[in-house]
């Protein structure tokens, strides 16, 4: 039975107006979305937004307070977790520890009452490269090989879609970048739905073409990886992705696509398109590697903040770290690629910020 | 209203059968064992609640007793053995506090600083208790025994004098139950002990640098669960013994156990030993909660 | 030689302890080998003789039978309620759990001699004489909260996400609790039944009230303590010793095996 959900079911998956409350807490809140079928799709948020809980909905494994969730045309919302086409990688895991590699991924295709597993099991097992260790148990294996046994233990099944909560949370970091890559790799490869769950942007910004942050319940912002991180669309995500730094101030006039914003006494523009402020009062935001640092007088043209005064510089390998005190007291952050570019520019110098208005962002102000 | 009323029973009938379906495992897992307890531990208990106010019917006939609520029954029989329950309580108490000195290190170092020999040194520990107790409780009065090896070479060493003896004393009474209920207090220890976090001692050890401080601010705290479940595991017991005041003792420790057997089968006397053995567990019940509430460890069962 | 001391120092501690524990077991096991009939107490020489004869000692293995009869029985009833119970607590939401906890709890906290004196006197009132099936209750009784206890641990030790990866690889309740569950529990429910039958094989107080006229191994030993007891009894207190090492040993390379 279980068998033919996963065979014949397939499609986007959709939730919609998904809600779910534990007494009085608010975890996931009136969630409308839809993943379209084949994509590799990233809920990013804090510990708390309410992530886990929106995957394990989808699992099967919490019942939604109200809302749906389907795939396709098929409602899976009071399936049990047992008959959807719903498989996942979980954070630790939970490989079973009585029964070999072998039997842990064969476990799955049993119970659906497939007969001869030995064929796609190895297959998958071969998938991950650990076709050698089918006789282990796994506690003999390390965190890695845990991990992709863990994955091959899910995509062996063939689900609609595939889940991932936290996959990569307890490895070291280089084994994270190197499975960071191989995960994208099985996806390709598998043309499965991936929802991968994650507090770590730069994991989900490598591996996502769709990433969802989630605060407090709710979607922030919906969008590629560049989308989010070049046009964040609330403080929230420009602080949760990346660095951020804002200057308060209100729009003075718009034309031909241009917007024009006076902060601490200095004008600035932008494109209105990047504009996403519903009031006058606006926060400018620009990202720290947007800025230019130069010696004063040797300034490019763009937006220009001057007067400014270095209070630190720290090196961190591919780029130097500055932070620029403005006339008022605010702290700018810049960083300038080592590409022998930036000016010799040593702590206590006078200095002036420059950055092409295309860069600047614009948000709800105070 | 009516129709509202069962428009409103309509909706709420899924719901509410869906919660049953769910609610019913639990009982029927627990409805065995539970009647099991009820019957064969609580009723007992009620019964001998009854017993305990009984008194001897007029017929003076041996075993048979009339229902006269005398309440008096239970000031007699404490009063009447104030000494035993006193020493019970004393020699299970110092039993106790001898079995914790014992068993904290040695769990200690099966947790810690065993490596390998981890399994081997547990099992050392349990599988002596399978050779029966009353066997090894006879094995010290003879180890002890005025013909025993210890007490041979101290006297030829003229540290204890010919005619002294260690058994019939209080202190082999002691040792006996120290002796006896030593697994029920090392396991729970052992069990709290190997839960601990290796990394949150080398963490301590970070932080205070001192061996003494980091057993004291962190291992003991944590091993408190463990603590707690030994010595009251320990304690009830031992409080209710009467095999090792019967065999390692003279009739000068005699403890409230002894009483009650003998109340039992000896003079046949159903309700003074209903009503010893209900002061007992009153006592035992009052120092248990006290202690439990103390030391704030609800999560022993 | 002093730091190698403070170092070792609760290494050598617990070695004292362990021959605390050993002692007495030692005894009784080299006594099992002693040349004598009936007074057990000083040693006059080596013989096979109490081994190859066990049951010579009058009525040793008439006991000993009984002994084992209640032992298995017992363990097998409260090894199986004590594993329900332990499950309902461990697994299911229901009402009352303080009060179900309270009920485990309290045949632990209270003295055997009343657990014994107790279910006697209410066995008398009702006509029912002690024997063999009163003993096999009284057991089952002090057994069942034991059980629990153990079997629980287990289960809190058991990480729920195993449950859940089962569910979400298509098993359903029952396959989960077969293929998973149960067998990860299994260690912890053969350590209760071990443990259960050790209680029972070992227990004398509550027995002796319950008993009547069967004869137990631990009555046995009791009764011939007066008169002195047969070196027979010490065959059998080295046996079972022997036995419990060699059960436990199998159950950790068991384990190991499943492991690993």
């Amino acid at each position: 039975m279980a068998d033919e959900v996963s065979k014949f079911v397939q499609g986007d998956l959709k939730l919609v107006n998904l809600t779910k409350q534990f007494g009085d807490f608010t975890a996931v809140d009136d969630l409308t979305l839809t993943i379209p079928r084949g994509s590799f799709f990233a809920l990013l948020g804090p510990s708390g937004c309410g992530k886990t809980t929106t995957l394990r909905m989808i699992a099967g494994l919490e019942e939604p307070t109200s809302g749906s969730i389907s795939i396709g045309d098929k409602n899976i919302t009071d399936l049990k977790s047992y008959s959807r086409p719903v498989n996942t990688v979980f954070q630790n895991y939970a490989l079973f520890p009585h029964l070999s590699i072998f039997e842990n991924v064969a476990f799955g295709l049993r119970r659906r009452g497939i007969k001869d597993v030995n064929e796609t099991v190895m297959k998958a097992l071969e998938l991950v490269e650990l076709g050698h260790l089918k006789d282990r148990k796994p506690a003999q294996l390390s965190g890695g090989q845990q991990q992709r046994i863990a994955v091959a233990r899910a995509i062996v099944n063939r689900p609609a879609v595939l889940l991932l909560d936290e996959p990569l949370g307890a490895l070291d970091l280089k084994l994270r970048r190197q499975m960071q890559i191989e995960l994208k790799w099985i996806q390709t490869e598998v043309g499965i739905t991936f929802i991968h769950v994650t507090h770590d942007q730069e994991e989900a910004m490598t591996m996502a073409d769709t990433i969802a942050v989630m605060n407090n319940g709710k979607i922030e912002q919906l969008g590629s990886p560049s989308e989010l991180y070049e046009n964040p669309k609330t403080i929230f995500v420009a602080n949760f992705l990346g660095q951020s730094n804002f200057l308060q101030g209100t729009v003075e006039s718009e034309a031909n696509g241009e917007t024009t914003i006076v902060a601490h006494g200095i004008k600035f523009t932008m494109p209105t398109a990047r504009n996403n402020a519903s009031t006058s009062s606006v926060k400018i935001g620009v990202r720290p590697e947007k800025f230019r640092i130069h010696d004063v007088g040797s300034e490019l043209p763009g937006n220009l903040l001057a007067g400014g005064v270095v209070t630190d510089i720290s090196f961190v390998g591919v780029s130097t770290q500055y932070m620029v005190e403005m006339p008022w007291k605010q702290e700018i952050m810049v960083f300038e690629q080592n590409d022998g570019g930036a000016p010799n520019i040593k702590k206590g110098d006078p200095v002036s910020l420059t950055w092409e208005p295309r860069f600047t962002f614009a948000l709800d102000g105070e | 209203m009516e129709s509202n009323l069962k428009t409103l029973q309509k909706e709420q009938t899924p719901s509410l059968l869906k919660n049953i379906k769910l609610d019913f495992t639990p009982y029927l897992l627990l409805i065995p064992g539970l009647l099991w307890l009820f019957t064969f531990f609580i009723l007992p208990i009620l019964n001998l609640a009854t017993t305990s106010t009984k008194t001897r019917s007029a017929s003076y006939e041996t075993g048979s007793f009339d229902q006269t609520w005398r309440f008096l029954n239970y000031v007699d029989a404490f009063v009447e053995n104030q000494d035993q329950f006193y020493r019970s309580f004393i020699y299970a108490l110092i039993a106790t506090l001898l079995a914790l000195a014992i068993s904290y290190p040695l769990a200690y170092a099966i947790a810690f600083r065993s490596g390998a020999m981890k399994n081997i040194l547990l099992i050392m520990v349990i599988a002596p208790f399978f050779t029966s107790f009353l066997l090894r409780t006879l094995a010290w009065k003879q180890i002890l025994g005025s013909q025993g090896p210890v007490v041979t070479v101290l006297q030829n060493l003229h540290i204890m004098k010919v005619g002294d003896t260690i058994t019939a004393t209080s202190f082999s009474v002691i040792m006996g139950l120290t002796y006896n209920f030593l697994p029920f207090m090392t396991l729970p220890i052992y069990a709290s002990l190997e839960r601990i976090d290796p990394k949150l001692i080398e963490a301590s050890g970070d932080l205070f640098a001192n061996g003494l401080n980091t057993f004291r601010k962190v291992t003991l705290p944590l091993s408190m669960p463990g603590v707690v479940a030994g010595t009251l595991l320990t304690f009830i017991p031992a409080s209710g013994d009467y095999i090792n005041a019967s065999i390692l003792g003279n009739p000068n420790t005699k403890m409230i156990g002894n009483v009650i057997d003998s109340r039992f089968f000896r003079v046949v006397d159903y309700p003074t030993a209903a009503a010893l053995s209900f002061i007992l567990m009153a006592i035992i019940l009052i120092i248990v909660s006290v202690y439990i509430r103390k030391t704030g460890t609800d999560e022993l069962v | 030689m002093r730091k190698w001391l403070s170092k070792n120092m609760i290494r050598i501690y617990a070695g004292f302890a362990l021959l605390y524990i050993f002692i007495p077991v030692a005894y009784t096991i080299v006594f099992s080998f002693n040349i004598t009939k009936k007074r057990n107490i000083n040693w006059q020489g080596f013989t096979f003789d109490n081994w190859l004869n066990p049951c010579d000692a009058d009525g040793i293995c008439a006991a000993l039978g009984n002994s084992l009869r209640i032992g298995f029985i017992s363990t097998s009833i409260s090894t199986i309620l004590g594993t329900m119970i332990a499950f309902a607590i461990g697994r299911h939401a229901f009402k009352g759990r303080s009060s179900v906890n309270l009920l485990i709890f309290l045949p632990m906290a209270t003295p055997e001699i009343v657990l014994g004196a107790s279910l006697l006197a209410m066995f008398l009132n009702f006509g029912i004489n002690p024997g063999f099936w009163p003993t096999v209750i009284a057991h089952v009784m002090f057994c069942i909260s034991f059980v629990v206890v153990t079997v629980k641990a287990r289960i809190a030790g058991l990480d729920p996400k195993l449950e859940e990866a089962a569910r979400d690889l298509y098993a359903n309740e029952f396959e989960t609790f077969r293929r998973i569950t149960f067998p990860l529990v299994l260690p912890g429910i053969a350590a209760a039944a071990l443990l259960s039958f050790a209680l029972s094989f070992d227990d004398f107080i509550i027995t002796n009230f319950n008993s009547g006229t069967v004869s137990t191994f631990p009555k046995f030993v009791w009764v011939s303590a007066t008169r002195g007891v047969p070196p027979q009894a010490n065959v059998v207190g080295s046996v079972m010793f022997l036995g419990a090492l060699l059960i436990v040993i199998a159950g950790q390379l068991v384990n190991r095996k499943r492991v690993r």
